[in-house]
Parts: C-alpha cells; sequence; structure tokens
C-alpha cells in the first residue's frame, strides 16, 4: 500500500522532476531583427548573474510557434508585446493593461514582467515621396487615394484580428484587393524600395523606416492597441529560478524606444551581431563569437543528420508502404491519399502541429522531414512495383519461385530504378526543406537564411543557401554512383 | 507421361475448357493447337499449376497436381514462356541458373549442368555472358530452353515458342528445335496457333476450340478423317503458297 502511494506520488509530481531536470535555461525568440536582439539581451543578462548555462532558440517563427513552445516546456521565456498577447493568444483584446493580461495569463501558467520601456506597435508607412506627393500624413489620408494604391502587407498583419480588416474598417478605407499583396514582412521593404509597392505595414521600431526614407503615418483613430514589450516565461521557469527572472525584471523601463530603433538598426543596417549588440547595451564584454569555418561545419552536421534521418526513415518505411500500396487494392489508395495529404500541409504549419506533441528543436524538424519525404518514395515504389510486366511475375511462378523470391530477385531489382528516382527526389527535397528546421530551433543551413531573411542581409542568406545548393549537387551525385552500384546491368543499359 | 483427366475450368459462369482429355506418352512430342480464345492459353496455366481447375486430374507420371506444393510441380514441369521470357535485368546464365541457386545448388553442379545443356542446345559460350536484350530471338529461344530443362523436369512445355521470329530464323530453328527435344528426350507439350509448325515438330496433335477438344491424333487422321467440319476448317485456313507453274 505504501509502496504504492509512493509510485502515485512520484508520478503525480513527475513534470516537476522533469522541468528540474532541465538544466539549461532556453531563450526563444520570433523570427525579426528585435526579437534576435531582444532574446540576446536576456540571454547575457541571465548569464551575468547565474551559472546555469542558457541555450538559445533564436529565430524560431511567430506568435503561435513561441507559445505553443512555451507551453510544451521547449523554451523558458521569450519577449513578447502585450497587445499581441492579448490578441492572438489570449484571444481577448478588451485586456489593455499589464495586470490584468497578468492575471489572465496565470491561468496558463505563464508569467509576464513589468514593460521593458518602449512600445512597439504596428504601423502604416509610404515612402516620404510618395507621402508628399499625395499630401499624406495620417492613415485617414490613405482614403483619399485608396483606390490607387499598390499595398505589400505581411501575413501577421493580413490574418490578425487587429490586424488589416478591422483597421480598414475602422477608418472605412477599402483598398483594390488587385493591388494587395501578401509578402514576408522582412520582404516589404525590398519590395518599396523597388517601387513594387507603396503601402506597408512595419513596426513603429523598425530600423528600416530611416533605412528606406519612409514616413510613418499617424494612427489618427487610435486603432492599433498599445503594444509594449514584456518578457514572457513559464510559471515554472520562474519558480526554479528567481535570481535569473529577477534580473530580467530588473530590466523594467530599461529600453526606450529610441535605444530599440538604435539597437535594431545596428543590427539590420551597420550589421554588427545580436549578441554584441546586447553586450554593449548591458555594459558588458560581447560573449567570443565563433568562426565562420566552424559555424558552417556546425550547420553541415545539423543539416545532414536532419536530412539522414529523414532519408533512412522514408526508406524504411515508405518503401514497404509503397510495396503494401501496390500490393492490396484499398490500404493502397489510403496509403497513396495519406501521404499525398501530409505533402499539402505547408511546412509552417506542419510544424506548428507537431510543437505541441514534440517540443522545439530536432524532433519536431525531423518529423516533418520524415512525413515530407514519405510521398516520392511511397509513390514511386507504387508506381515501380506495378509496372513490373505482370508475364515475368507468371513466369517466376510457373518456375516454381516463392512469393518472398519472387519479391526479392524479381520485382524489387525491376522496380528499382523508378525506387532510386524517388529516393533521390525526397533526399533533393529535403536538404530544401530541412533549411526550414531552424525555425524551430532545429539549426542546420537555415539558420542563417532565417536570420538574414529577417535582416534583408543577401550574404548572410547565402552563407546557408550557397551549402545547401551544394549538399543537394553532393547529394545528386552520390545517387548517380548509387545508381550505378544498386541498378541492376541489364536495365542500366536498356535505358 | 503428361495425363489431363476430364479437366473442366469456368470463369464465373462461362465455360472454358470443358471435358479436357490428353495424354502425351513419355519421350513424345505433343501439339496443342486452336485458335486465339480456343482455351489453349488457359489449359496451359492450369498445366503449370498457375490457375485451380473445377473437375479432372492433371498428371505427370500418374501423379496427380494437387498433391504437390507449387514448388514441387514446377520442378517436374520445365516451362519456355512466350519469346523466352527471359529476365531482363540478368544475363543469360543467371536466367538459367536462377532456380538451381533457389534450391541451393552447389556451384560447380549448377556450372556443370549449365555447360551440358549449353552444348546440348548448341549455343556459343559468350551469349550466356549478355542481356536477354543483347540477344537474338534464337539466342533467346535457346537459352530460355536451357533454363526450362535446367532441373531436368519430367515435362517441358513451350508457348509459342515461334511466334515472334522472322520467317528464315523460324526455319532454322524448327529443325533445331526438333533436333533438341530429340537429344533431351523429355515429354514435350508445344501450345500453337501455327498448324504447320505442329506438324513440324509434334507426332500427335489435339485441336481445341472453344474450350473442347474437337480432335486427337496424327496429322494424316486429321487429314483424312476429320472428326468435325471444323478441323477441315482450320486445316484449309493455312495458306499455302502457289507453285512455280500457278505463277507465270
Amino acid at each position: 500500500m505504501k509502496k504504492c502511494l509512493m509510485a502515485v506520488l512520484l508520478l503525480a509530481a513527475f513534470p516537476q522532476f522533469a522541468a528540474l531536470a532541465a538544466t539549461a535555461i532556453v531563450v526563444g525568440s520570433k523570427v525579426f531583427t528585435e526579437g534576435y536582439v531582444l532574446g540576446e539581451i536576456a540571454a547575457q543578462r541571465i548569464e551575468s548573474v547565474s551559472a546555469v548555462p542558457v541555450e538559445r532558440k533564436l529565430g524560431m517563427g511567430s506568435t503561435g510557434i513561441l507559445f505553443e513552445a512555451l507551453n510544451s516546456g521547449a523554451i523558458d521565456l521569450y519577449a513578447d508585446y502585450t497587445g499581441t498577447l492579448s490578441e492572438a493568444i489570449l484571444k481577448q483584446p478588451d485586456l489593455k493593461s499589464v495586470a490584468d493580461i497578468q492575471a489572465a495569463l496565470s491561468k496558463m501558467n505563464l508569467v509576464i514582467s513589468a514593460p521593458l520601456g518602449f512600445d512597439d506597435t504596428y504601423a502604416l508607412a509610404v515612402k516620404e515621396s510618395f507621402a508628399e506627393q499625395h499630401g499624406l500624413h495620417t492613415i485617414s489620408d490613405l482614403t483619399r487615394i485608396e483606390g490607387d494604391i499598390k499595398a505589400g502587407f505581411s501575413y501577421e498583419f493580413m490574418d490578425r484580428k487587429d490586424g488589416y480588416a478591422r483597421m480598414a474598417e475602422r477608418y472605412r478605407l477599402s483598398l483594390d484587393p488587385q493591388r494587395l499583396s501578401r509578402m514576408e514582412h522582412s520582404l516589404s521593404f525590398q519590395a518599396i524600395d523597388d517601387g513594387a509597392v507603396d503601402l506597408i505595414d512595419t513596426y513603429s521600431t523598425d530600423a528600416k523606416i530611416k533605412k528606406s526614407k519612409l514616413r510613418v503615418l499617424r494612427d489618427d483613430r487610435g486603432f492599433f492597441p498599445v503594444y509594449q514589450a514584456v518578457w514572457v516565461a513559464r510559471k515554472a521557469f520562474v519558480d526554479a529560478h528567481p535570481r535569473e527572472w529577477a534580473a530580467l525584471q530588473e530590466l523594467e523601463g530599461a529600453i526606450s524606444a529610441d535605444a530599440m530603433i538604435d539597437m535594431n538598426s545596428q543590427a539590420d543596417i551597420q550589421k554588427l551581431s545580436y549578441a554584441s549588440i546586447a553586450a554593449q547595451f548591458l555594459g558588458s564584454e560581447a560573449p567570443r563569437s565563433q568562426s565562420w569555418q566552424s559555424n558552417i561545419l556546425r550547420r553541415t552536421r545539423e543539416h545532414l543528420w536532419l536530412v539522414g534521418m529523414a532519408l533512412l526513415f522514408s526508406v524504411l518505411v515508405g518503401i514497404p508502404l509503397g510495396v503494401t500500396a501496390a500490393r492490396f487494392h484499398t490500404a493502397g489508395q489510403a496509403i497513396l491519399i495519406l501521404s499525398a495529404l501530409i505533402q499539402t500541409v505547408p511546412s509552417l504549419a506542419l510544424l506548428c502541429f507537431l510543437i505541441p506533441l514534440l517540443g522545439v528543436g530536432t524532433k519536431p524538424a525531423l518529423a516533418a522531414l520524415c512525413l515530407y519525404s514519405l510521398l516520392p518514395v511511397v509513390l514511386n515504389t507504387f508506381t515501380g512495383v506495378r509496372t513490373v510486366e505482370p508475364q515475368h511475375l507468371e513466369n517466376a511462378r510457373a518456375f516454381g519461385l516463392t512469393r518472398r523470391q519472387v519479391f526479392f530477385r524479381i520485382v524489387l531489382p525491376l522496380a528499382s530504378p523508378t525506387v532510386l528516382a524517388g529516393i533521390k527526389t525526397a533526399t533533393i527535397v529535403s536538404i530544401g526543406t530541412a533549411t526550414l528546421a531552424a525555425l524551430v530551433g532545429a539549426g542546420g543551413y537555415g539558420a542563417p537564411i532565417i536570420s538574414g531573411l529577417s535582416l534583408n542581409d543577401v550574404p548572410t542568406i547565402l552563407t546557408g543557401a550557397i551549402p545547401a545548393a551544394f549538399m543537394a549537387l553532393i547529394a545528386y551525385g552520390l545517387f548517380e554512383v548509387l545508381d550505378f552500384l544498386l541498378i541492376p546491368e541489364g536495365l542500366r543499359k536498356l535505358r | 507421361m503428361l495425363k489431363l483427366q476430364n479437366v473442366y475450368k469456368t470463369f464465373e459462369d462461362r465455360t472454358v475448357l470443358a471435358d479436357i482429355n490428353l495424354s502425351v506418352p513419355k519421350g513424345a512430342t505433343h501439339a496443342l493447337i486452336g485458335s486465339s480464345g480456343s482455351g489453349k492459353t488457359t489449359l496451359l496455366r492450369i498445366t503449370l499449376g498457375l490457375i485451380p481447375f473445377d473437375r479432372g486430374y492433371v498428371k505427370i507420371n500418374d501423379q496427380p497436381l494437387l498433391s504437390f506444393t507449387p514448388v514441387e510441380w514446377a520442378a517436374r514441369i520445365g516451362y519456355v514462356p512466350q519469346e523466352g521470357g527471359l529476365f531482363p535485368h540478368i544475363m543469360g546464365h543467371h536466367n538459367v541458373s536462377l532456380i538451381a541457386k533457389m534450391r541451393g545448388w552447389r556451384k560447380s553442379k549448377i556450372a556443370e549442368r549449365v555447360e551440358e545443356l549449353r552444348k546440348l542446345v548448341g549455343l556459343e559460350p559468350s551469349v550466356l555472358e549478355r542481356f536477354p536484350h543483347e540477344m537474338s530471338g534464337g539466342q533467346k529461344q535457346r537459352v530460355a530452353i536451357m533454363r526450362a530443362a535446367m532441373m531436368d523436369p519430367s515435362v517441358m512445355l513451350l508457348d509459342e515458342p515461334m511466334a515472334a521470329l522472322d520467317p528464315l530464323i523460324r526455319h532454322s530453328l524448327q529443325q533445331e528445335l526438333k533436333d533438341i527435344f530429340q537429344r533431351l528426350g523429355k515429354t514435350v507439350l508445344i501450345v500453337t496457333h501455327d498448324l504447320g509448325e505442329a506438324v513440324f515438330l509434334a507426332e500427335r496433335i489435339t485441336l481445341l476450340h472453344e474450350g473442347r477438344i474437337i480432335q486427337s491424333g496424327a496429322y494424316r487422321d486429321l487429314l483424312h478423317h476429320p472428326a468435325d467440319p471444323y478441323v477441315t476448317l482450320f486445316i484449309n485456313a493455312q495458306r499455302t503458297l502457289p507453285d512455280a507453274s500457278a505463277v507465270p
């Protein structure tokens, strides 16, 4: 009886055990410049008062992913904004004050800090020259030329409740839907610089406002909620690390809007590292950054691991599934439809689904890659097996080969060119898709690509994109060799 | 010897074979002939043990098919599919020795048997080092015969052995095939739609029409004592070329 009680208690306490056992403090961040900078400030601040190692999972994605990561315990804290928390997470846009938001979040076992000092609200911006030409000062002014404006708005702005739709309603603004495009936020500055769009949404602390000579239109009807920056943390982290949390709380009011714009522009325009910007702000020495060679080496290792495991999975699971699909009609259709359906789920959405199940890091990235690499292998195995001439199968049976022998001696070799082509497709696609793994903190070549994308910094993007392209080329070459080794000579000569 | 007794086969409600009785004595060559749709392919597949039949017996040396496993039955029949039916991904000698390998024959025994059969069918050694698509039609046919004979079966079954060959090769191979059968000394059943070939290769002929045997016997019997008008119709349908006196 006693033993039983002990076991129950131990089990009940297990989540806490698990939390205590997790050694490092994990800091996450959203995938835009300010997020990276704030994440780095949090990490260095904790490091300055604590011996607990800090793991940085910066540039993980948008609000949804960060929130899931926080919930699942994959990260301990990140920086977000009060408006975002009440709108996107609590779904209670009426909650404005920090105290109200804190009260609502505590039901989810989350804690927020006092505001860090600056507001980062949504804003609409146009080129100075465009503003002069049309006499634009406020958002209301846009209604005068609403039919002629080409707008480029971020996905988040278009989709949030407090985003475009409500704003348009409030201002009775009706932009021409034909001239309204959705784009990745970091690309919209490029678009407005090139004159591809006239109007973009931005954040009020964005350094590129100055660089691109934009005019922020005044929110004359007070539509946009106040977005005060705060730390958001798991309650378990705050309880387990009171000293570290206090150190973060001490940053209350410490970051002014000007300071934030400066730091953003140091990152975006002067291309300083986030680590050195944060260090400068905190008045400490920047942690030594690693050499680019060791960076590429580490990313190559991470990328190879992701692609390699996905490949192994697609071969070990995809080939049997393809064979099953070819043999049994109903099950076959189910398998083919299911693997095709998986392929249609956008990769970001799939990652989002997987985070509550698998947390953040390599696991969800690997799971997503495995699922994506399935279809080409399943489909090609199915096709390869189905296109083996039935006459050969009947002959083999007439000669007295067993089912197993027919499969391994006749079917598989005859289907091998098609099967291998499927594996080749899966590999090349995986090398590309694996770059998205960086969004959930799994590293790889995607890390510089995503960070470069948020900085609109082409050289940084290339440090990820070029090695990824090389890896794809090398993989292609290796498969040519593999074709030579695995496809029976008699079939190679036929092709 | 190969014996089919009272064999019936229906597909759904359609009778495809009825009351089939056929006996090929040991060492004899017999031709099963009929136009397409006559049921000869179904009969071939039944004899090979590939599809079940409704009634009757298929026997080799008086032992019925149903008393064997598929693998055991396959060892008693050497099968030469249409156009040889060689597996395209392996070389000639691998095609020949595939089954022996599966049955765990020693390498030396395999090599000995392959060599013996190669001489018997009169093939150059280099042909066995080729892939099927690198062989001529006649070479494929010979390799296929080697493969069928490899396990030393009691009965050889050939499906349209000459159908895909051009007339000149066909002519010379027919003679060689006859010699090969003689040398092998096996019970042979040839399935064909070509009466000329059947007459040339086989001592006795069975004519199949709409799933029934119309007549079985030597060509002479079919010609002079047709059991049915269809026999005469079938024989007359074989167009012969007019001779020199008829073509001015």
